[in-house]
């Protein structure tokens, strides 16, 4: 795909703040248009950084990007005018009503003033406010304020969406509720959808491709169902009684497959090539070794996995709080300390 | 040009429907400063016996203040309403619109026009029912609302400066101590020329918040005194102007946008 | 007894810690009395020309007493603050638990408010003796004088730890305040009693605070001083004392 495409196409992005690790290093990223993009990483990974470089926000070091065609640097006006942003938890007012929301955000999108109010009126229901369109938003619970971020995002009918951790801290039903709209409007409206979350299911569920990010690096990328299958094998996971044969344990689990990094420092890990139909195999040779075992563990690839086999460091270690908080300084209009 | 008014129009409408919705927000900036000219008027009441004293009412000398420190207390108001906006991000939202940042401003400062407006209109009432006598009758008025409306404009665009730079309410309420004692630093509590101790007498002839008491004060005791006038009206117009450019800035420094 | 000095020595120590440690607390209970102190005496001193103002040791040593009384009363209701924010954070749970006798937390309170209106009375002295202001008063008339305004400190905490204990919450805070501020406010601060008209004479002359402020000014000025405040001030300190303890009863049976 060329930068002149539709959609959102990124080429080596960088961004440092002041006395600040490198929050977005060398990005290169392509959405297809009316494509979900899953931008998947632990807090302060650099993600939240790039939804402001790509939505305006914030001005790259450097790199070029272009959304809907538009180059971000210079042509924010026409950039702003393509795209949709719910950019984090809170940027409502909780002293006003949705309807009340509505109304500003459709007058200072400058839509004509006929049109305003059937406009919120038909955002409101789609996402199943209108019943408490006229209670203030402080009464809201966290589901409904996504939903009307979502709405409010939506008044001048964007053709490119951006979605910071729209789920974050939401319960189960709330959090399938914005997935069905995000792909209603994805599939039947055609909107091409940057979405950055945390969760492996979310993207799953939504992306049509995913790139992971780690410490401002992109670290894989693809569709669910490739990534998944390049690290689709199980992982087994032994802790010997005595530390001292680790090295007898690894000379056993190579013959099942290579080698896998492990959270547990005491524990051997192998990712297992034939699969869970290899495990008998694997006990028979550890016993044939007279190996004794304090724990044995076989697990599914999840996300983990995935950043593990990248990274090196688990999603948990991986929680970049460090380079999240400079991040957050630097972004204080619109991040909030997870 | 319409579409600018229109966005400062539903900004200010917002701004307005905010403060009315948090009374603990707007009560005491009324209650605070009658309590003030309750306790101080009547505790300070002998002070027209002072010789020269200029009024023989020390409600009518102090009637001034409530006007002032009315700002003052907007002022925080708009500091801190600002500093949430930038918090939860709401900037961030205004700033991806086609919305231009003095919208925000300008908005902001038209709620506080009117409640402005509603609390010197208080404070007249007041003074009437408690027996002021206004030397220089309704016109009078007329021009101390339009002052103390200039003087609430003038503190709360340094509130909204305060807001948008740190972008923390607390930040803004620290400052209050700091506008507290320009206030007793001042005239507030004595004319000028009565205040014996020569170090506070000086302070109060170079802190400008005197001249904003003593133009509001000329109004009530005086009738029509040119000097006073001129110098509250030049001094509170030369802080509209500042302020507002200040405030002009910081919007615009967290309007960031490319 | 022992266990008692304990806990009163425990929380004493946290609380003046605190206090001592965290410059947005210590800072303003330093200035505000100062700036008061500088403000009123500065800007009123004229007062002092009113026919029938008769106090002799000059408009200083007139407001140095107010504000004397003022600092030591807001040093209690300050404390009362920390106690109602360590309702809040449930220190003052695990404190329950821990100590045999409640009473000696809320006595580990007053001394964390005595110490603190301490500091702020050496701040203020100094203070007053460098910009000259007269003292009339002998070695006896002062001593009278700090006891007074300690009893008015823990008079103070007393109140504010019974709304604390009853309500339990930082939300207490104007509670706590605005009582204590009416009560200040509505005495002879400005000039004597008999300078006073209208409505705020009445007030004043039923203020309990009236006699304290007037004995303190005789100290200053070493005249003649009528005792009987003391009187008056202890009977504040008893009732509320039982206030404040019948709060920490309630606070128990609340479970903290």
């Amino acid at each position: 795909m060329t930068d002149t495409n539709l959609g959102i196409a990124v080429h080596e992005l960088h961004k440092q703040f002041k006395d600040g690790p490198k929050a977005v290093d060398g990005i290169s990223l392509a959405v297809a248009p009316g494509e979900i993009y899953g931008f998947l990483g632990p807090n302060g990974a650099g993600k939240s950084t790039t939804v402001h470089i790509l939505t305006t926000l914030l001005r790259p070091d450097g790199g070029y990007a272009t959304v809907q065609g538009y180059d971000v640097v210079k042509q924010g006006a026409q950039v702003r005018a393509s795209i949709g942003a719910a950019l984090q938890e809170a940027a409502l007012d909780p002293m006003l009503t949705g309807r009340e929301h509505m109304r500003l955000q459709t007058a200072l999108q400058g839509l004509p003033r006929s049109t305003r109010r059937p406009r919120g009126n038909e955002l409101l229901e789609r996402v199943g406010l209108i019943d408490a369109a006229d209670r203030r938003v402080g009464s809201y619970s966290g589901g409904m304020k996504r939903r009307l971020d979502l709405a409010l995002a939506l008044v001048h009918e964007p053709r490119v969406l951006f979605l910071d951790e729209p789920t974050t801290g939401l319960d189960p039903q709330s959090r399938s509720d914005l997935w069905r709209e995000v792909s209603r409007l994805a599939r039947e409206d055609g909107v091409t959808v940057f979405l950055t979350t945390q969760y492996l299911e979310e993207a799953d569920v939504l992306a049509d491709h995913v790139g992971i990010i780690s410490r401002g690096r992109i670290v894989a990328e693809g569709t669910p169902e490739a990534l998944k299958a390049e690290i689709g094998r199980p992982t087994l996971e032994v802790v010997p009684v005595d530390p001292a044969d680790r090295q007898r344990f690894a000379d056993v689990l190579a013959r099942f497959g290579p080698a896998a990094s492990s959270a547990k420092p005491s524990a051997v890990a192998v990712l297992l090539e034939d699969g869970a139909d290899a495990l008998a195999s694997v006990i028979r040779g550890i016993d044939a070794d007279s190996l004794r075992m304090d724990s044995f563990q076989v697990h599914k690839p999840t996300l983990d996995d995935v950043f593990l086999a990248k990274t090196g460091e688990s999603f948990a270690q991986g929680d970049q709080g460090a380079s999240a908080s400079s991040e957050d300084e630097s972004l204080q209009p619109a991040e909030a300390p997870a | 040009m319409s579409a600018t008014s229109t966005q400062v129009g539903e900004l200010a409408r917002r701004s307005l429907v905010r403060t009315l919705r948090q009374p603990a927000s707007i009560i005491p900036s009324l209650l605070f400063p009658l309590v003030f000219l309750a306790l101080n008027s009547g505790g300070l009441g002998s002070a027209t016996r002072i010789p020269d004293f200029p009024t023989d009412s020390y409600l009518a000398f102090f009637i001034a203040a409530p006007f002032v420190q009315a700002a003052l207390f907007a002022t925080m108001g708009a500091g801190t309403d600002v500093a949430k906006d930038v918090q939860t991000g709401f900037v961030s939202r205004l700033a991806l619109t086609p919305t231009r940042g003095n919208a925000l401003l300008f908005g902001q400062l038209a709620g506080v026009l009117a409640v402005s407006l509603f609390s010197s209109l208080t404070f007249l009432v007041v003074g009437l029912v408690a027996g002021v006598t206004f030397e220089s009758g309704l016109p009078g008025m007329v021009v101390i609302m339009v002052l103390a409306t200039l003087i609430g404009i003038a503190l709360s665009s340094i509130g909204v400066m305060l807001g948008m730079r740190s972008g923390s309410g607390e930040a803004v309420q620290g400052m209050f101590p700091l506008f507290f004692v320009f206030l007793f630093l001042s005239s507030l509590t004595m004319p000028r020329p009565l205040i014996e101790q020569d170090w506070f007498r000086t302070i109060a002839t170079y802190n400008p918040v005197s001249y904003l008491l003593e133009a509001i004060r000329s109004l009530v005791i005086t009738g029509w005194d040119g000097r006073a006038l001129a110098l509250g009206f030049g001094i509170a117009i030369a802080l509209v102007a500042v302020s507002v450019f200040g405030a002009s800035r910081a919007v615009r420094m967290r309007w960031t946008r490319t | 007894m022992r266990r008692f000095l304990d806990v009163t020595g425990a929380v004493a120590w946290r609380t003046i810690h605190h206090f001592l440690t965290q410059p947005s607390i210590l800072v303003p209970s330093l200035l505000f009395p100062l700036f008061f102190f500088t403000a009123f005496s500065g800007a009123l001193s004229g007062v002092e020309a009113i026919p029938g103002f008769d106090f002799p040791s000059g408009y200083a040593a007139f407001q140095f007493a107010f504000v004397m009384l003022q600092a030591s009363a807001f040093g209690g209701v300050f404390a009362g603050f920390s106690i109602a924010a360590d309702f809040e954070s449930g220190f003052t749970r695990r404190l329950m638990l821990a100590s045999p006798d409640r009473r000696g937390i809320l006595a580990g309170y007053a001394v964390a408010a005595l110490f603190r209106a301490v500091v702020v009375w050496v701040m203020l002295i100094v203070v007053a003796l460098l910009v000259g202001m007269q003292i009339d008063g002998g070695a006896l008339d002062l001593v009278g004088l700090y006891t007074l305004a300690a009893l008015v400190n823990v008079t103070g905490l007393l109140f504010s730890a019974g709304v604390a204990t009853r309500l339990r919450t930082m939300q207490a805070g104007p509670a706590m305040q605005m009582p204590v501020f009416l009560l200040l406010f509505l005495a002879p601060v400005y000039m004597p009693l008999e300078l006073l008209e209208g409505w705020i004479h009445t007030a004043a002359r039923l203020n309990p605070m009236t006699p304290l402020l007037e004995l303190s000014r005789d100290f200053i000025s070493g005249q003649p001083a009528d005792l009987w405040a003391y009187a008056v001030v202890l009977t504040m300190f008893a009732v509320l004392a039982l206030w404040a303890l019948t709060g920490l009863r309630r606070a128990e049976r609340a479970g903290g």
